[in-house]
């Protein structure tokens, strides 16, 4: 009887052990440091911060650029005068100085690599400590990489073989410069300079970017990729991505960020555009880990992107898949219209904010033509001070007959301080649609804690497991060599337990 | 602005009439309501809870108001009644913003005040400042703001603890007459602790002029007590209703709220729901059935402010026509409100092309040990069900009715009193039917 009673305190003993424990490894999680934090030393070119029709004149000039396109600068940077900072979503963002910001910073200029020797030894380090080693790339996965280092494309990759099926990957002012048509025609055809604040001010300053043209009925032999640094203090990047699939092309297109540590905050406001014509399909996947400020939320990235792609043709396809764990704000709605008749649009997004962290995305699906199908999953992960919101348009127009949207956003809450909020709006003017939308808030489940502790699994790894168990169903849309890149920063961001 | 305009200017032309013909109580508040509409106006679409209804051009019209408080009619069971069979409840009958008591206080257990909000602030003034728009604030919402300038009476309901009111207490708002007319209506509950009582309101439109009713009601529910409060509307296409339900809910105490709108022309129906105690409950349903140019706009934000509470949220629209429905709910799980239970649904019809629904189901949370989620869906009715049903032998029309009543079911399955439940359902199907929904005796129906 005595034993018995001693067995049972000492059970009690365990239990406690085992809540300070997972308290510790929660804590442990919601503590660690950013693991990309570091400067590389490449001299940059830095115009003067402020921005007036000099600076864009001056970046348009620097960049070698035609009339049309200074044009499209002036003309969005007077439209984007007019506008003023939009304040709707759930953020918390701290003013903006527009004056105090270069709205250009470039590698200086160097005798073009052309191989990766003649790289310079300090770029190619960055990567390597990304662990994203060039030659292993370009090896082993086969991956055409666009390293954009700042503003300006530093290195190409796998360009020959591209160009042998008549692909296009290449930097976005090198697309100005050698298929001026290409580019005039579909600029701003998806994202309008006159779409919104960021949108006007990156038309207005975009320094660089990629350029993607796949031609009809190609389908796109490798991943394409591009890793993006921000890298010069007190520089913004403003990158524009310009992604056309012409008809019966398919082509799978990665995007994957980190930055260094940095006190001061960082504007990021770039453009995605996506056009698919008759049954071309596109697939963008993003990895974001800008640098998310320390944990009583100094610094970090401010993330202001707008995405967009138009399913034009019938039959075509766009899908977007992001991992969003950097950033200290995030604002961003990658979204799909989808015009042509059986098009279909797909959003996955895990999305997990630590510390101080504020992220408001989502996505937009606008139905138009006939039997369109949309489907939404967003999973969003708070911890520590954090604030997560979902916000998520479904529009179902007139003559979108048939339309069929499902849309699923789940939350999990790994601490009483943060937020996990969802805004959905459904606007629906089709009787034939079918529209579905599904929300859950809730905190790990501690029976499944409790489930893989009974079988000698520790709580952090628990967590773990669950955790990306959770995410598996949006984990599963990355291609292969980011679903590895992606698992690792999930595991980062809330490392310690939850990885 | 224009339409502020002419009723902050009626309000000063008007105002000692108005306060003469009301209680010290009710115009102890216009001064500041009247500030409050100056400054922030009706609201419209600019607004993110008015995107899909611009609400301040309900208030554009010229209406007339009974300011002077003139008897409009002398008998007013002449007017209309509204018979629930085997309902049994003690009646108030409103025409306009006048009172009329059907019933004998003397009904009503001891301690209980049933009367006109006018009566009561005049008999028990402290009892009503202490409750009066303390809920209700002006600051907020232009609707609110008007209302509480405007107001001179409504229904006042206090509950003394411990008392069970076994009896629904049904209140009729009819709207007649010849000319435009605006109604002011205000609605007073106060359950106190352990109490318990229902409340079945029905809105009338009897007469074919354009119509406004503003509605502002504050309940209080306090510790372990129990409130139903059932809301019905059916009016006309010229009617214009905007309606704002506050409630606090103390410890333990349970809610039902049931509205339920079959006829109208525009509606908003506004529910502010606040948990203010552990463990209390609160049930929030709607539903809408509504054709031609119906507009239906329900918004609900419930306030999870204590923990271990539950809340249960569920609208349903059928839209045929060229009808509008509009369902915005926001539910909110303040810090550290851990234990929570928040559920909300919302599911809708479309059966034409031209019907058009907005949904906008939000989530805030706070806390981490909660379990909330919401669902909307926007669908047409299942094929498989139809195909079964006219497979045996049902006609198309008579299986689509049949289904569409189903969808329905649920939220009146929700209600608490079973002759108003029967009652509902036979009103529901008739409306489907088309055959206007007759009551038992009313001038119209006869």
């Amino acid at each position: 009887m005595k034993k018995d009673k001693k067995d049972y305190t000492e059970n009690i003993d365990r239990t406690k052990n085992a809540a300070v424990e997972s308290e510790k490894i929660i804590n442990e999680v919601t503590s660690s440091d950013y693991k990309y934090g570091f400067v590389t030393d490449i001299e940059t070119e830095i115009i003067p911060i402020g921005l007036n029709e000099e600076v864009i004149r001056l970046i348009s000039a620097k960049k070698d650029e035609p009339e049309w396109l200074l044009d499209f600068r002036l003309k969005a940077f007077a439209h984007w005068q007019t506008l003023e900072m939009p304040r709707w979503a759930h953020l918390d963002i701290p003013p903006i100085d527009y004056q105090a910001i270069s709205y250009y910073a470039a590698p200086k200029k160097k005798e073009g690599p052309k191989s990766l020797d003649e790289v310079d030894p300090e770029l190619r380090d960055t990567f390597n400590k990304l662990g994203i080693s060039l030659e292993e790339q370009m090896k082993l996965s086969g991956i055409a990489v666009d390293a954009v280092m700042d503003s300006v494309s530093v290195k190409t990759t796998f360009k020959e073989k591209l160009a042998e099926l008549g692909v296009i990957f290449c930097s976005f002012s090198e697309a100005v410069k050698d298929y001026p048509d290409l580019v005039r025609q579909y600029l701003g055809s998806v994202v309008s300079y006159r779409d919104n604040f960021f949108a006007a001010l990156n038309s207005a300053v975009f320094s660089d970017g990629s350029f993607v043209y796949i031609p009809k009925g190609v389908r796109c032999p490798m991943e394409l990729s591009t890793y993006f640094r921000i890298n010069a203090a007190g520089t913004g990047q403003f990158e524009r991505t310009l992604i056309v699939a012409d008809d019966d092309s398919y082509v799978s297109y990665l995007e994957g960020c980190t930055a260094p540590m940095r006190d001061e905050n960082q504007l990021h406001a770039a453009i995605v555009e996506i056009r698919a014509h008759e049954r071309a399909e596109v697939k963008y996947s993003t990895v974001q880990n800008w640098y998310p400020g320390d944990k009583e939320g100094r610094g970090g990235i401010y993330n202001f992107v707008t995405k967009r792609g138009l399913c034009k043709g019938d039959h075509s396809k766009i899908s977007w898949t992001q991992v969003e764990t950097g950033s200290a704000i995030t604002w961003k709605y990658p979204s799909c219209i989808l015009a042509g008749d059986n098009s279909v649009g797909e959003f996955y997004s895990v999305a997990v904010t630590n510390n101080r962290q504020q992220a408001d995305t989502g996505t937009k699906m606008i139905h138009i033509g006939k039997n369109t199908r949309s489907t939404i999953v967003s999973k969003g992960i708070s911890a520590g001070y954090s604030q997560n919101s979902y916000r998520g348009l479904v529009r179902v127009t007139a003559g979108a007959d048939n339309a069929r949207n499902y849309t699923q956003c789940d939350s999990l809450l790994l601490s009483d301080h943060c937020g996990a909020h969802t805004f959905p709006y459904m606007d629906i003017k089709n009787d034939t649609a079918v529209v579905e939308h599904e929300a859950t808030t809730s905190k790990i489940n501690e029976d499944q804690i409790f489930y893989c502790n009974q079988r000698g699994i520790p709580t952090e790894e628990a967590v773990g497991l669950i955790v990306n168990g959770y995410a598996k169903e949006v984990m599963n849309k990355l291609p292969m060599e980011f679903a590895v890149e992606a698992q690792k920063l999930l595991q980062i961001t809330l490392e310690g337990s939850v990885g | 602005m224009k339409a502020v305009q002419q009723y902050i200017d009626l309000l000063q032309e008007n105002r000692t009439l108005i306060d003469n013909h009301s209680a010290p109580v009710l115009n102890a508040l216009r001064d500041t309501a009247i500030a409050d509409l100056q400054t922030i106006g009706l609201p419209d679409t600019s607004r993110e809870e008015f995107l899909h209804t611009d609400v301040s051009a309900f208030f554009a019209p010229d209406y007339g108001l009974n300011l002077a408080r003139v008897k409009r009619v002398n008998d007013p069971k002449e007017v209309f009644r509204c018979h629930v069979p085997n309902l049994g409840s003690n009646l108030f009958l409103f025409v306009g913003d006048n009172c009329h008591a059907m019933c004998k206080q003397s009904e009503f257990p001891q301690g209980v005040i049933a009367c006109s909000l006018h009566e009561a602030a005049l008999s028990h003034p402290h009892l009503v400042a202490r409750y009066y728009g303390t809920l209700a604030h002006s600051d907020n919402d232009g609707t609110v703001a008007l209302n509480t300038a405007l107001a001179q009476d409504g229904f006042f309901l206090f509950v003394p603890r411990g008392v069970i009111v076994e009896k629904p207490i049904q209140l009729v708002n009819i709207m007649h007459g010849q000319h435009d007319f605006m109604a002011c209506r205000r609605l007073l509950v106060v359950i106190e602790e352990g109490a318990q009582a229902k409340i079945l309101s029905c809105d009338h439109t009897i007469d074919k002029g354009n119509f406004l009713s503003s509605q502002v009601n504050e309940i209080f529910v306090g510790k372990n007590a129990t409130f139903d409060y059932y809301d019905l509307e059916e009016s006309t296409l010229n009617t214009r209703r905007v309606a704002s339900t506050f409630v606090r809910q103390d410890e333990g105490s349970n809610l039902l709220i049931n509205g339920i709108t079959l006829h109208n022309g525009y509606t908003r129906n506004n529910y502010y729901i606040t948990l203010d105690g552990p463990h209390a409950e609160s049930r929030l349903y709607g539903m809408a059935v509504a054709d031609k140019r119906q507009v239906v706009d329900n918004y609900s934000f419930i306030d999870h402010k204590a923990p271990e509470c539950t809340s249960n949220e569920l609208f349903k629209y059928v839209l045929d026509e060229m009808a509008t429905g509009v369902f915005n709910g926001r539910i909110l799980v303040r810090e550290g409100v851990q234990k929570t239970s928040a559920i909300q649904t919302n599911r809708n019809l479309c059966s034409t092309k031209e019907a058009h629904i907005y949904t906008q189901p939000q989530l805030e949370i706070y806390a981490d040990d909660v379990k909330c989620s919401h669902g909307a869906t926007v669908g047409q009715l299942d094929n498989n069900a139809l195909f079964y049903m006219r497979s045996r032998g049902i006609p198309e029309a008579e299986a689509r009715m049949l289904l569409m009543v189903a969808f329905t079911h649920d939220v009146i399955d929700m209600v608490r009193i079973d002759s108003l439940k029967e009652s509902l359902h036979k009103l529901v199907e008739r409306r489907f039917r088309g055959t206007l929904d007759k009551c038992a005796g009313c001038r119209i129906c006869q």
